[in-house]
């Protein structure tokens, strides 16, 4: 049983979860039916663990992408601008149609911000892969430049669509369930079986763990690259799409503002490393669900939901300080010397 | 060398001197700045009538005063190689805290005093962070960033204006150059904070083990130079001026507010790269910083002249410079090793 | 062999003293009471192939690492040093081999850096630069102070690293392979510092792998073999080839065993006379690796290179593998000329190169054996071909069982597991491509007998049915043991090529000390 223990102590899930645990706690204490989800009056789902569930969607997304491309020792900061970019595009041609709820058109709509992120994705990898720039740096460009390009799109207005189609993506219900859920839901079980059914996981994981041990045993580094940031580039695109048809609105400067940074955070909280290496896509879930969950329970405690950035850097610092080197090295001093002092304690319980 | 050769290879190798000047990674990005900064004003002097005055050189310093200040913090941090995402979120707090202590009825000397010193805390306590327990300076900032943003909520979530005389005098008076030229009292502030920040850098220990964790932290400690003690100073330096950069952004715009200063991080990083410091740390100006942010200023008064033009490409435009000045700098550096 | 301290007493008493250190890693015992001494005014020359426990000695000293046991003594005092600020402090300076100073500083600061001249309160450049000038001229050095370090040649860098040294007015100056990236005016240049250094009264410690230049500077020699003092020495007294088997020497009390544990039956590595070349090298070279060099490999022949380190075996070795890109000459396999740029592109034509530098160029740690295994086969193939998770397993465990992996399940990560077991890992990965030429760098380095003795057996049958491999070892009775022919490699050039008939090791240890061949006829096997 203590093994037991013991185990999943040094399980690298087991601080977010018990992070998510511990919140959803505080929330059943603060809000007694707080688990309990209802059907409406149009059979949709309801209450408080399906609006986390949708209202994480985006970042979840973009945090699936982001965890492939930190897999391998990178970072991607513009997938907030591309969010902005893809909104941008897609509000644009559905508003330039003379039909707005035609769904060819929104779709037409989806597929053009999809590709042109492709290519802002492909513009990363190229920076990263072949001119060998730094990724913090090299996605920093199109980080500052996305958001001119996105209210180069707009010109500079918020474009506020109505069309139904695409509402639909971001506020729509199937089945009873969000669409945003289940396009989240979707796209991280397509990423798992992308990357853990072909060898791209492996090879991935392999370039960020030791990229000269892998240049020898033959991995093309340069395509992986060129994949990742890609992947990641129409991630937050979806993401984005998401995002503006909820507000039914694009806004080139608001759109996606500050979702790298959450989008990261989510990574680093579900336990992969920024130096890159061994990633877990389930961590970025629980990840992103801890991060939605904090918001919601700033608003169900009471606390003025302004202070909710208060409490993600303490989640920041906290999960930081307790993944940190230095406290590993801590615990392991402390178990050793637990060990050490084991016979005493085992004859104590003995008693 | 015979006399007859004297004069041509005298020449020779003055241009090769400044060939070497030029693609040095030391000082070749920054004099590039410096080149594209007289090319962007004489171009907007040939197109603009009324755009070659000192006094728009001038506005240049006064408007961009406190991104001067948040460039020479953020020099400190890039110079060792790490980032400080928290600047802006720090200069919000500390205009909030200026405004609510003003309303308060504090004394503005000590209100001052309370933001730099909070505000030096809290780098302080970001480089504990990164030097104590290696959290990489992008996520010890980050959780900084988010803390500051948050406090200005809790303190205040409206926008609260600065009536006090001593902000308000600061705000409107004008130091006469001469000529009919003047300057801002907080341009007075930037240049003296440049100077010291010039000086430290150039002349203590501390500011050559500043470029020494840059070049190789782990050669700087076989040296024998104090890089632990430096690596956490450095992010003191940034709360320090992001806290004076928010002095400055109050007495500017006259007013606290949590949501002022968004994105300002970026800015202040763009300035410092385009100004020819390194991102990876270890070559770089205080004074190419300034530049960085004035060639910034610059690009954002010829769309303000060009009218047409919308504001959005300034950031497009920042963009591409980015661009331009990372691979400049990549070749400089990759043609050395 | 000689054990015992042969050098005489000097009447001087020494100005370091090191008696009975030991340090250990997990693991590795990587020093075991070692006593080490250095006199003033003498060149010092520490001895040793990969392992033997060099550069922790010298860690030891300046307090890089702190030892598990044993006393240092420093002009008869004890001192113990828990960082090298402290080491620096109380006289004892190193040059490190990749040179520790900071490229992006100006040489003047490189020098003087920790103890700048300072006025008004700050740093005084300009008497920076005339201090710097003048300590940079002792040393007859013609470069601009004020000049960024890493604009100049890393001979130079290394020069200025000792001017360092020099200033800090060091009783202890420790030089760790400061020739290997220069050439013979600088080496000249180098050594006319050092002697003056000596003659001030400065202990020098020098470390290299070039022999000559060993006997050329050094007074005294120690020894050291898998973390083992073998013994010190006055240079002039010991005969190059003694050195050389002091070195690499013999394991005698493991040699029958492993004979027998290799072979089962009677060996069989007869001299493969006229067998169709699979690999011709003519004159492949890399600037500051290895000069020119020709090499054939037959199939299924086993070819040893012979050196010692830094001799250009592994450089060889990588320029066949792929993995550093040649500067001249031409490499053919099976006939058709090739163009290697990338290790990719030596697996495509079935090269595997298996490197010395099994953590960081082998094996990915935080991976588990299955994937390591896989990992070459995968990248061969792409990552939309996945191999199905049936035939890795199937793979991963033919491997364990038929290399013998000790290892809990396929599942453990790499890291977890032994040298040995993860050097076997490694091997399992490049025969899971099938390769024609498979290229072991040092394979059996580090590891313990039993495997080492049966990845000899393993060289052994693959050869029998077919490989060609490139045998890298630093043990002269395992490239004897194994290879059909041996290339020997001195000083980055290759002196010799013979057919392994009736070799020994003395002919060898002759050829790697000398350079020139005694009775053995040089052949190539081509002819």
């Amino acid at each position: 049983m203590k093994q037991y223990v013991g185990r999943a102590f040094t399980h690298r899930l087991f601080w977010p979860v018990a992070m998510l645990v511990a919140l959803l706690a505080i929330n059943v204490i603060a809000v007694p039916g707080f688990l309990v989800i209802t059907v409406n009056a149009q059979g949709h789902l309801f209450g408080s663990v399906i609006d986390i569930v949708r209202n994480g969607a985006p970042t979840l997304i973009i945090a699936v992408g982001m965890t492939l491309v930190i897999a391998t020792r990178g970072i991607d900061l513009s997938v907030g601008s591309v969010c902005a970019i893809a909104g941008a595009v897609a509000c644009s041609i559905i508003l330039g149609s003379p039909n707005p709820d035609d769904p060819v058109v929104v779709g037409i709509a989806v597929l053009a911000a999809i590709g042109l992120s492709l290519l802002m994705g492909l513009w990363n990898g190229f920076l990263v892969a072949v001119l060998g720039i730094q990724p913090i740096i090299a996605t920093l460009i199109l980080m500052t430049a996305g958001r001119g390009i996105a209210m180069l799109i707009t010109e500079g207005n918020i474009l506020t669509v109505e069309s139904a189609p695409f509402k639909f993506l971001g506020s729509g219900f199937l089945l009873g369930i969000p669409v945003a859920t289940i396009i989240g839901a979707v796209i991280i079980t397509v990423a798992a079986l992308l990357t853990r059914r072909t060898a791209l996981g492996l090879l991935i994981e392999s370039v960020g763990i030791n990229p000269e041990a892998s240049r020898q045993a033959g991995v093309r580094a340069r395509g992986l690259l060129f994949t990742v940031y890609a992947f990641c580039a129409v991630l937050a695109a979806i993401a984005g799409l998401i995002l503006t048809s909820n507000q039914t609105a694009a806004d080139a400067n608001n759109t996606g503002l500050f979702i790298e940074l959450d989008a990261i955070l989510a990574v680093v909280l579900g336990g992969t490393s920024l130096n890159g290496g061994r990633y877990s896509l389930a961590g970025t879930l629980v990840g992103a669900l801890v991060i939605q969950t904090l918001v919601t329970t700033v608003y169900t405690v009471g606390i003025p939901p302004i202070a909710t950035m208060v409490f993600k850097a303490a989640v920041v610092t906290a999960v930081c300080l307790l993944q940190s080197e230095t406290t590993t090295a801590a615990f392991a001093r402390w178990r050793r010397r637990s060990v050490a002092r084991k016979p005493v304690t085992e004859a104590v319980v003995s008693q | 060398m015979s006399a007859a050769l004297a004069p041509a290879s005298a020449f020779t190798r003055a241009r090769h001197k400044v060939v070497d000047v030029f693609t040095s990674p030391k000082s070749g990005p920054v004099l590039v700045t410096a080149v594209l900064f007289v090319l962007i004003f004489l171009a907007g002097s040939l197109r603009y009538r009324g755009f070659f005055s000192g006094q728009v050189l001038l506005n240049l310093l006064i408007d961009n005063s406190y991104l001067i200040v948040l460039a020479i913090g953020m020099s400190f941090v890039i110079l060792t190689g790490g980032i400080d995402l928290s600047v802006g979120a720090v200069v919000a707090l500390s205009t909030i805290i200026a405004a609510r202590l003003l309303q308060a009825g504090w004394n503005p000397v000590a209100v001052i005093a309370v933001i730099l010193v909070a505000t030096s805390t809290l780098g302080l306590l970001v480089g504990l962070m990164i030097h104590i327990f290696k959290v990489q300076p992008f996520i010890a900032t980050l959780a900084a960033m988010f803390l500051a943003r948050g406090l200005c909520y809790i303190i205040a979530k409206e926008s609260i204006s600065i009536d006090h005389p001593f902000f308000v005098a600061m705000a409107n008076l004008r130091i006469p150059l001469g000529f009919g030229l003047s300057v801002s009292p907080s341009v007075v502030v930037a240049l003296v904070a440049l100077a010291i920040g010039a000086w430290v850098l150039q002349y203590t220990r501390f500011g050559r083990t500043t470029y020494a964790i840059g070049g190789g932290e782990q050669s700087g400690m076989l040296m024998g130079l104090p890089t632990s003690r430096t690596k956490v100073l450095v992010y003191v330096i940034s709360g320090f001026c992001s806290g004076l950069a928010g002095v400055l952004y109050a007495f500017y715009t006259l007013s606290g507010y949590a949501l002022t200063a968004v994105g300002t991080e970026l800015d202040a990083i763009a300035a410092v790269v385009i100004g020819g410091t390194l991102l990876s740390g270890g070559y770089g100006f205080v004074v190419g910083s300034a530049l960085g942010v004035l060639v910034l200023g610059l690009i954002q008064t010829i769309i303000t002249f060009e009218g047409t033009l919308s504001s959005w490409w300034t950031k497009i435009f920042i963009g591409a410079l980015l661009l331009v000045f990372i691979i400049l700098q990549k070749v400089l550096t990759s043609r050395r090793t | 062999m000689p054990d015992s301290v042969k050098a005489p007493v000097p009447t001087q008493a020494p100005v370091v003293e090191m008696t009975d250190i030991s340090i250990s890693f997990p693991g590795v015992k990587a020093l075991d009471g070692v006593d080490f001494r250095m006199f003033p005014g003498e060149v010092h020359s520490l001895m040793g192939e990969n392992g033997a426990g060099k550069s922790t000695l010298i860690k030891a000293l300046t307090g890089v690492y702190s030892v598990d046991s044993g006393l240092i003594r420093l002009g008869g005092e004890h001192v113990t040093f828990s960082e090298p600020a402290q080491a620096q402090a109380a006289g004892i300076s190193t040059v490190y081999q990749e040179v520790n100073l900071l490229g992006n500083l100006t040489v003047a600061e490189n020098v003087l850096l920790g103890r700048e001249p300072r006025r008004f309160g700050g740093i005084d450049w300009r008497a920076m630069r005339r201090r710097a000038a003048e300590i940079l001229e002792g040393l007859s050095l013609d470069v601009d102070p004020n000049s960024l370090l890493n604009s100049h040649s890393l001979a130079v860098q290394q020069l200025v690293a000792i001017a360092r040294a020099i200033d800090i007015k060091a009783k202890v100056l420790i030089l760790d392979e400061p020739t290997s990236s220069l050439d013979l005016e600088e080496v000249a240049e180098l050594f006319r510092v050092i002697r003056s250094l000596k003659e001030s009264g400065v202990a020098i410690l020098f470390v290299s792998h070039f022999l000559d230049q060993v006997y050329e500077i050094s007074d005294r020699l120690t020894v050291l073999r898998n973390g083992q003092l073998v013994g010190e020495y006055l240079t002039p007294e010991l005969l190059r080839i003694d050195l050389v088997q002091a070195m690499i020497g013999k394991e005698l009390a493991t040699l029958d065993d492993l004979e027998n544990k290799v072979h089962s039956g009677e060996r069989d590595v007869a001299p493969t006379d006229g067998v169709a070349p699979f690999l011709v090298a003519s004159g492949i070279t890399r600037k500051g690796a290895i000069a020119p060099v020709d090499l054939v490999i037959g199939a299924g022949e086993v070819v040893g290179l012979a050196g010692l380190l830094g001799s250009g075996r592994t450089e060889v070795a990588r320029l066949i593998g792929g993995v550093d890109r040649t500067d001249g000459g031409q490499l053919e396999v099976q006939g058709a000329t090739i163009k290697l740029r990338t290790p990719r592109q030596a697996i495509k034509h079935r090269i595997a190169y298996s490197s010395e530098n099994r953590r960081a160029e082998g094996i990915v740690d935080e991976l588990s054996v299955r994937d390591n295994v896989i990992l070459a086969l995968q990248a061969d193939r792409g990552w939309f071909r996945p191999i199905p998770r049936k035939r890795q397993d199937e793979l991963a465990a033919s491997y364990i069982e038929a290399l013998n992996i000790k290892t809990p399940s396929a599942d453990t990560p790499v890291r977890n597991l032994s040298g040995g077991n993860q050097q076997k890992v490694l091997l399992a990965r490049w025969l899971a491509i099938a390769p024609r030429l498979l290229i072991l760098d040092e394979p059996t380095r580090g590891i313990d007998v039993g495997a080492k003795a049966e990845i000899q057996k393993l060289v052994y049958s693959l050869a029998e049915n077919g490989m060609s491999v490139l045998f890298i070892s630093a043990e002269l009775e395992e490239v004897l043991r194994l290879s059909n022919r041996i290339v020997v490699l001195r000083d980055r050039q290759k002196v010799a090529d013979l057919l392994n008939d009736g070799l020994d090791v003395d002919d060898l240890l002759a050829l790697i000390a000398e350079g020139v061949t005694e009775p053995e006829p040089v052949t190539g096997a081509a002819s």
